[in-house]
């Protein structure tokens, strides 16, 4: 008496793949992310404004609520000087700088811009009070302007030419009114 | 005549203290805000000319100029909200330790746990795989018995033969 045993059906069960798919996805998605974030820090790495570049359109408003924009000054020299409160050289170098104001003002065609950098409103009056300083004055809301020219201390100035585009650096304080007079000249001929 | 004369040395004490009285201000009677108070909301911010130092440990001028905006903007009755509010629109949105959730700053938000998800995932599965490549797969087929042994083999064969002649 034979008493085979009888093979049941046998239910392989189905092999789960990998989900390439979503792995592929999920890698180019991070990957895309990834270079989007190293591109945006690529971008808003320090690196000063060269000469000759068109400067973007920017508006300061100054601390008596008058509003510079530097579209409606083309055809002008605009000189913009970045300065704070706490900076230990701005205060020698405001003296320079009101000294030249007074000398070129009455021309009309050079405006000079005092850009307040990460300061208190109190504290810039204050300052500006105390030097005497005439020429516009405003503070840089939300670092915008401070942004666009890469400003990385205080003091520094840029001089705009006529014709938009950036005619001179100063990183740092001028040493003397002659200074400045000599790159306002420089940058007007440009 | 006493009471007179006592009248009028309270009347010229009178005079006399208020020459020394200064007017108060507004700003003094102002409620005094801690340095505690001050450092809660400035250890949120972060110093805007140094490299990666919160508010309330920054020793230059310009955050010790902040610091007392806070204190200003503390007594004067502003919420924390309120007070960072106001540097992000003065100063920018990076003088904020935790960036808002605007533009691309979302990455920072996003990315990580992105991340962590996929690496838990892709962890998971790869586990699943290499532990079902070891272990064999079960069937539901029955299990053959083991193998008899001689002995019981003989047995059997000499049980089957008495049966046949019986």
């Amino acid at each position: 008496m034979n008493h085979p045993v009888e093979n049941q059906p046998s239910s392989t069960p189905e092999k789960r793949r990998f989900p390439w798919a979503v792995a592929i996805v999920t890698s180019v998605f991070t990957i895309g992310l990834l270079v989007v974030l190293g591109l945006w820090m690529k971008q808003s790495k320090v690196t000063s404004l060269e000469i000759g570049v068109n400067v973007p359109d920017f508006s300061v408003t100054t601390f008596d609520g008058e509003t510079y924009t530097k579209s409606a000054l083309e055809g002008k020299l605009i000189l913009i000087n970045f300065w704070s409160s706490w900076c230990s050289s701005c205060d020698e170098e405001g003296f320079a700088l009101e000294e030249v104001w007074q000398e070129v003002k009455s021309s009309g065609d050079i405006v000079f811009l005092g850009v307040n950098y990460v300061d208190t409103e109190k504290d810039s009056i204050a300052f500006i009070e105390k030097y005497g300083l005439t020429y516009p004055n405003g503070p840089d809301l939300g670092s915008k302007i401070s942004r666009i020219f890469k400003v990385q201390a205080v003091p520094e100035t840029y001089i705009i030419g006529r014709d938009g585009t950036l005619a001179a650096i100063k990183i740092g304080a001028f040493e003397s009114a002659n200074e400045i007079r000599t790159l306002l000249q420089e940058a007007g001929q440009e | 005549m006493k009471i007179k004369n006592k009248t009028l040395l309270l009347v010229a004490v009178a005079i006399l203290f208020s020459c020394f009285a200064t007017p108060v201000r507004a700003q003094e009677i102002t409620p005094t805000v801690s340095d505690d108070e001050v450092n809660r909301v400035a250890q949120q911010l972060y110093c805007p000319v140094c490299e990666n130092t919160p508010l309330d440990v920054c020793p230059t001028k310009a955050c010790a100029q902040w610091r007392e905006l806070i204190r200003e903007k503390i007594a004067l009755g502003w919420s924390d909200q309120q007070i960072k509010r106001y540097f992000a629109e003065q100063y920018g949105g990076q003088v904020l330790a935790v960036p808002p959730l605007q533009g691309l700053n979302w990455i920072v938000y996003v990315l990580p746990p992105l991340v962590v998800i996929g690496g838990i995932y892709l962890a998971i599965t790869i586990v699943k795989r290499s532990r079902k490549s070891v272990i064999p797969e079960e069937t539901d087929l029955v299990p053959s018995p083991p193998p008899a042994s001689e002995t019981v083999m003989e047995q059997i064969e000499k049980d089957l033969q008495k049966e046949e002649r019986s």
